[in-house]
């Protein structure tokens, strides 16, 4: 599904990624955990194509073509998603018209045919429920005066009606109340299927509980420092990114000690 | 109460608020470029005799165009009154435009399509006319009865054609040409033409009652609710010909018009000057919603031709509980001066103002509202928004007075900004003036840039760039054109060059 080979990228000339190599395959669930400014979130976002972050050295290879030379709107259509760290408001313009218009790009991209006003209402009424969003925020405009939760589960929202094949979630626990978790989790849950893949980043173990990994992998100062089963979450949450770090070998140590320079 | 004219020269002095932008991606950057440098559509011309006045201006020109009208004397001597007064008066420079200086004597003041007689259907109507119409995508036939829309189309300054007058006279409304009306309703016409902008209002004003060729008359009378939207389109045709419209539009006691104008004109190499007039009046009760597209040539692209769109543009809230409403969208012309206002008379009156002014490549827009507060607990409401790409310069430029007897009077403004690219403008100035300690404005006012994390979150769902800045622009604009009836929303969002929104939801 994705595999990444020696990724290096820098934002505003700062080297934040230095050189991950990781490989997803298809209907696996990977986490990505790391402390803050390891370079997370700038993960998803050069897979997600965020013109900010610049890809220096590497390559990325998505259902086995090259990702990094597709437009962030050509790897959408071919099924990648991005769930936002913080979702974007787009003022007067409705939720349901926003997600109907991407639904069809997607669709038309994939040489599906656009569905009408009333398929598309239909789909929606069902997915709604799914992330327990008050029906209400669909007409509202997006993201707008929307609490951290509600933009929180309008992305799941939209994750749900996509179906993409490669989910990337974004920090999405962050900010969530104990249910809001739940139902989040539950959301991304029912969506995975032996075609899928889910990619989830995040600070804190506790998502994992819910979304249950194939495989963690810890990030720290750009780089993936340990990988393991689900089991690596648990022992990160007991002794913390430092500990992890003293257990591996030195260039771990001196990652770990980068990174809190950074810090 | 003081004359307009004035109190924007007063306020000349007022700090202005450029805004320019940062340097954004440049791939993001050169297809909204694209997007806002369509090449204009619309540019072709009709080949159609036109029956032309000689060029210049003079009091010869004046009394050919009355005779060519047939009009009555008292029309003669008021469009002589108006000549004689343009003489003394000074073009206005405070506006925030900039454009070579224009020779009035080298323009014809007026070209009229030849007529046949009198036109008893559309079928006699020249089909050449008829076609460019149908380019414009303006149906005049039949499918205008399904949408509950009569037309007085106005080519070239004459009217050829009126439907639905009939079912109109049943209810007693008088809707048609102004020359029409001049003749079959000079009662009427005397005792408003003028009343609201007077030809003494400002020099482009006074131009027009001089020499103005056709517009359009309504008048719906005691409690009557004009049951369709009545809409004139616009279209200026002949090279050269200066385009002088006069609307006058009367509701009387408790009486309800929404009247729609919607402009596009063909491409020209020269600046061609639009100096129209608009006047309305409320009565008692009654409420006048007036709403324009405006889509004239710009110019193109290195700033070249274009319309010179110099408009004046009233209504007077003469009765108690009266309401006037304006809403505009300016996508069109290479220059915009523009400034509907409201002389909220009567007690508890109503003015609002939407406006959605564009501009890109050269044009520059200056265009804003004049809310005149003069009776008890009158309201008004502005809301205002401005795009700019290109090297477009966009200035709102907006006036609220509340006069002594304004007691209770209330002002909301509010006045947003977008801008796109890095090389255009965005300018407010704000007048306020309150002359009555009970009287309340407020004023809120934004600019923002179409901000680069919204792109991507557009295109992170798939949604292409030019499709998503087209969104964003409408969501932007979306307070104003709700305020649009159906048909002309939509035309409006198109003119944006962007696909509708909301119709879903």
């Amino acid at each position: 599904m994705l595999e990444i080979r020696d990724l290096h990228a820098t934002v505003e000339g700062k080297e934040i990624l230095r050189g991950i190599d990781l490989a997803v395959k298809v209907g696996e669930v990977h986490a990505i955990m790391g402390p803050n400014g390891s370079g997370k979130s700038t993960l998803a976002q050069v897979l997600a194509g965020h013109p900010a972050y610049v890809v220096t050295k590497g390559e990325v290879l998505y259902q086995g073509k090259n990702l990094l030379e597709l437009q962030p709107e050509e790897r959408a259509q071919r099924g990648i998603f991005l769930a936002f760290q913080y979702p974007v408001e787009i003022p007067g313009v409705s939720n349901s018209y926003f997600l109907k218009a991407a639904l069809n790009a997607v669709r038309k991209a994939q040489g599906l045919e656009e569905l009408d006003a009333i398929d598309f209402l239909e789909l929606v009424k069902d997915k709604v429920k799914l992330v327990e969003l008050p029906e209400a925020l669909l007409h509202r405009p997006v993201n707008e005066g929307f609490s951290g939760g509600e933009k929180k589960r309008n992305e799941i929202f939209q994750l749900a009606v996509l179906e993409p094949r490669l989910a990337i979630l974004d920090e999405t626990d962050s900010g969530l109340d104990i249910d809001a978790l739940r139902i989040v989790s539950q959301g991304v849950n029912r969506l995975r299927r032996p075609g899928n893949s889910v990619l989830v980043v995040t600070h804190y173990q506790r998502l994992l509980n819910y979304i249950v990994p194939d495989c963690v992998h810890v990030l720290v100062n750009g780089r993936i420092v340990r990988s393991g089963s689900k089991e690596l979450a648990l022992e990160l949450e007991e002794k913390g990114y430092d500990g992890i770090a003293d257990e591996g070998d030195e260039t771990v140590a001196e990652a770990a000690q980068g990174e809190a320079r950074v810090v | 109460m003081r004359q307009g004219q004035d109190a924007m020269d007063d306020a000349t002095n007022a700090s202005s608020i450029p805004v320019m932008m940062d340097d954004r991606d440049g791939s993001s950057d050169d297809v909204i470029e694209d997007r806002v440098q369509q090449e204009y559509q619309w540019g072709w011309s009709t080949e159609i005799e036109a029956d032309l006045a000689p060029k210049g201006l003079n009091e010869n020109i004046v009394r050919f165009i009355s005779e060519k009208k047939g009009e009555p004397e008292f029309m003669l001597q008021w469009r002589l009154k108006a000549y004689r007064h343009w003489l003394t008066m000074r073009e206005p420079s405070w506006a925030n435009v900039k454009y070579p200086p224009i020779d009035y004597q080298d323009a014809y003041y007026y070209a009229a399509p030849k007529k046949k007689a009198e036109l008893q259907s559309l079928d006699e109507v020249d089909p050449e006319l008829i076609r460019t119409f149908d380019k414009l995508g303006i149906p005049l036939e039949e499918q205008k009865v399904l949408a509950g829309v009569a037309v007085d189309a106005v080519f070239d300054s004459v009217s050829v054609a009126t439907t639905f007058k009939s079912k109109l006279a049943e209810m007693g409304v008088v809707f048609g040409s102004f020359s029409e009306a001049v003749h079959n309703h000079p009662d009427l016409i005397r005792k408003y033409l003028g009343t609201v902008v007077p030809y003494t209002d400002n020099f482009f004003a006074a131009l027009n009652s001089a020499v103005f060729s056709d517009g359009s008359f309504c008048y719906v009378p005691k409690g009557v609710r004009c049951p369709m939207e009545l809409s004139t389109y616009f279209r200026i045709n002949a090279q050269n010909t200066g385009q002088f419209e006069r609307t006058l539009i009367v509701a009387d006691e408790g009486a309800y018009v929404s009247y729609l104008e919607g402009c596009t004109a063909p491409m020209r190499d020269e600046n061609q000057l639009h100096a129209a007039v608009v006047e309305l009046v409320a009565m008692d009760n009654a409420e006048i919603k007036y709403s324009t597209v405006q889509n004239w040539y710009p110019g193109d692209k290195d700033g070249k031709g274009g319309i010179y769109n110099f408009v004046t543009k009233r209504g007077a809230c003469r009765g108690v509980n009266s309401k006037i409403s304006w809403t505009q969208v300016e996508t069109g012309s290479a220059i915009t001066w523009k400034y509907p206002g409201c002389i909220l008379q009567g007690d508890n009156s109503v003015g609002e103002f939407y406006s959605v002014a564009l501009t890109n490549n050269w044009q520059q827009a200056d265009t804003g509202t004049k809310m005149i507060h003069l009776g008890k607990n009158t309201r008004s409401t502005i809301v205002s928004k401005g795009i700019s790409a290109g090297q477009g310069q966009n200035t709102y430029r907006g006036l609220v007075q509340m006069m002594k007897g304004a007691t209770n009077a209330r002002n909301f403004t509010q006045c947003d900004s977008m801008l796109i690219g890095d090389k255009c403008g965005a300018h407010t100035f704000p007048y306020i003036e309150v002359r009555n300690s009970t009287a309340q404005a407020e004023h809120e006012a934004s600019t923002s840039k179409i901000g680069e994390d919204q792109i991507f979150y557009c295109k992170q769902r798939g949604i292409g760039l030019e499709d998503a800045v087209s969104m964003i622009v409408n969501g932007f604009c979306k307070e104003v054109f709700r305020e649009l009836p159906m048909e002309f929303a939509v035309e409006a969002q198109k003119l944006l060059g962007v696909s509708l929104e909301g119709s879903v939801g």
